[in-house]
This record gives structure tokens, C-alpha cells and sequence, in this order.
């Protein structure tokens, strides 16, 4: 089972408290963009082996969402943290650089 | 005017651990910045309860103020007293952005008392409930079953349980087969 903390209350809710909300940190293309950046916006997503970035709601809790860095492949989660970011904080970077030494997801490494 | 009723019209169940509907329950939900002095002052004159932190409800005899989120207060006043609670929120924080809502009748609320009440609980929610990590005045949000639900320990054996109105009956049920299936002894 897979457990998370809420940056927003604190709380270490499982899974059947939370709802998952994909992929995190896309870029929005909407008006004026291309047919192929509103495609990939609309279509295109990471699936990652290992590192991965998404984002949660914690619907039966606090309502907020918020982000977490975990493994795909393990299920170790990294950290957690708030929603109004667009690229993970230098923390959590740290703690996946210092057990996957490695890593990168899209522009983030 | 129509008589107000609670969704279960007092419904008992008794047992070693009685789980009993909590009847009509004055319900505010008041949106805002929960930092703001004026906004917690209020909540402090509505209720007499100390402004609560992350994850708590404050208690003042019958009346609570509970942490919903980081912008959402609960505030529990006498069925009665709603509106005239609400107007001292409308004039208290006059001109700035907040919403104060009564939600009374949207909500039920449901008591769980005796011994081993803290294991009944346990038994429903994915919340760690061990007497070190949750204890009385500790407040949560989250599901029962089926259902979403909130939950605060008044004492060490009473917990009190909000949810929708529309799911009284199974929320009641639930915690009355919880409590009639005993003890578990793990706490
Ligand atoms: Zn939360």
C-alpha cells in the first residue's frame, strides 16, 4: 500500500485516501499553440522506470493537491510537496540524487 | 415554518460501546485565511474554544472549532445559534475574502462512546489510531467504509463522527457493527 504525507495537513494518508492525478509539472497548451504541443499536452506522458514525479489529491482528507517524487519500479517514495511549483525543490532533488545518482525525468535531473 | 430534524432522529445503538446519533449540530464552514487575527477572533467568540492547529478541534463544552484544511475551519455552535453566529462572521470580516456557509442540515453527527470506541474506529478508517500517535483533541479527515467522514476524541473513549447527511444510516451502521463485533485488544 502506498502512503503518502500531505504537505497540507500533515497527515501519512494511504492510498484509498488519495486520488491520483497523473503526471506532474506539464506544461499547459491551449490557445494559439500548435496542433502537435496541443497533441502532446493532451496525449503525451511519461512512463517511467524508476524515477517518477506525479501529482495526488488528498480527496478524502484536506481536498488539496499537492505533488510526490517516488519509484516506479519500488514504490519508495522520495518526498512530497506543495502544488504551487513548477519544477521540484532542490530538496527533494537531493534526496532522489543521493539514492538514484543517475536520474532525470523530462527537463529535471 | 418547517421543524428542523437530524437525519436519524437520535438513533442508539447500545453496547459496551453505544454508538448514538448526536441529533441536530450547529455546522459553519468558514473559508479564509486561517492566520488572519480578525477571522480567529471571531471563531474564539462564536465558540469559546481555542483556535485549533493542523490536524486538531478545539472544545468549548458543546461547541468545537475543528482544522478542515489550511484555509477551512469547522465550527460547531448550537443548532439554533447558526445564524446568529454567521452574522458575527459577515461583520467581523467584512470586506475581506472568506465564505461562511451553514452546513448544519447537509451533515449528520454520530458519537461513538465506551472502551474500546478508539478500536471501532480503527476498525473503518485508514488512520493510525494507536494511543500514542492519535489522541483526545486530535482531528481527521478521511473515509469510514465507503464513505467519507471526519472524526475528533473528545475523551479517551468518545470520539464524535461528522458525515453527509445522505449517508447517516450506513455511516450509523457501520460503527454499530464495529462496535457489536467487540474488542479487538490490539491498542
Ligand atoms: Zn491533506
Amino acid at each position: 500500500m502506498l502512503t503518502l504525507n500531505c504537505p497540507y495537513c500533515g497527515v501519512d494518508a494511504d492510498e484509498t485516501d488519495l486520488h491520483g492525478e497523473g503526471e506532474a509539472h506539464l506544461k499547459r497548451f491551449g490557445p494559439n499553440s500548435t496542433d502537435d504541443e496541443f497533441h502532446d499536452y493532451l496525449f503525451q506522458r511519461q512512463n517511467p522506470k524508476g524515477v517518477h514525479f506525479e501529482r495526488w489529491r488528498h480527496v478524502y482528507g484536506c481536498g488539496k493537491f499537492f505533488h510526490a517524487a517516488r519509484c516506479t519500479a519500488t514504490l519508495e517514495v522520495f518526498g512530497t510537496y506543495l502544488a504551487q511549483t513548477l519544477e521540484p525543490p532542490q530538496d527533494i532533488k537531493d534526496k532522489i540524487t543521493a539514492k538514484r545518482p543517475s536520474w532525470t525525468w523530462g527537463n529535471f535531473s | 415554518m418547517s421543524n428542523a430534524v437530524s437525519a436519524l432522529q437520535g438513533a442508539v445503538a447500545p453496547g459496551e460501546v453505544t454508538v448514538r446519533e448526536g441529533g441536530l449540530q450547529g455546522m459553519i464552514t468558514l473559508r479564509g485565511d486561517l492566520s488572519n487575527a480578525k477571522l480567529k477572533s471571531v471563531c474564539k467568540t462564536v465558540t469559546g474554544a481555542n483556535f485549533p492547529k493542523m490536524g486538531e478541534a478545539k472544545m468549548s463544552g458543546d461547541n468545537a472549532l475543528a482544522w478542515m484544511s489550511p484555509d477551512e475551519m469547522l465550527i460547531l455552535v448550537p443548532h439554533s445559534d447558526v445564524a446568529d453566529a454567521i452574522a458575527k462572521i459577515d461583520k467581523a470580516l467584512k470586506g475581506q475574502h472568506y465564505l461562511a456557509e451553514n452546513l448544519s442540515d447537509a451533515r449528520a453527527i454520530i458519537m461513538v462512546e465506551g472502551t474500546f470506541a478508539r478500536e471501532v474506529m480503527a476498525k473503518l478508517a485508514p488512520v493510525d489510531l494507536h494511543p500514542d500517535t492519535f489522541k483526545p483533541g486530535d482531528f481527521r479527515r478521511t473515509r469510514l467504509g465507503q464513505v467519507a467522514a471526519a472524526f475528533w476524541m473528545k475523551d479517551d473513549d468518545t470520539f464524535a463522527v461528522i458525515c453527509f447527511r445522505s449517508v447517516a444510516d450506513y455511516t450509523f451502521r457501520l460503527l454499530a457493527a464495529g462496535a457489536k463485533g467487540g474488542a479487538v485488544g490490539h491498542f
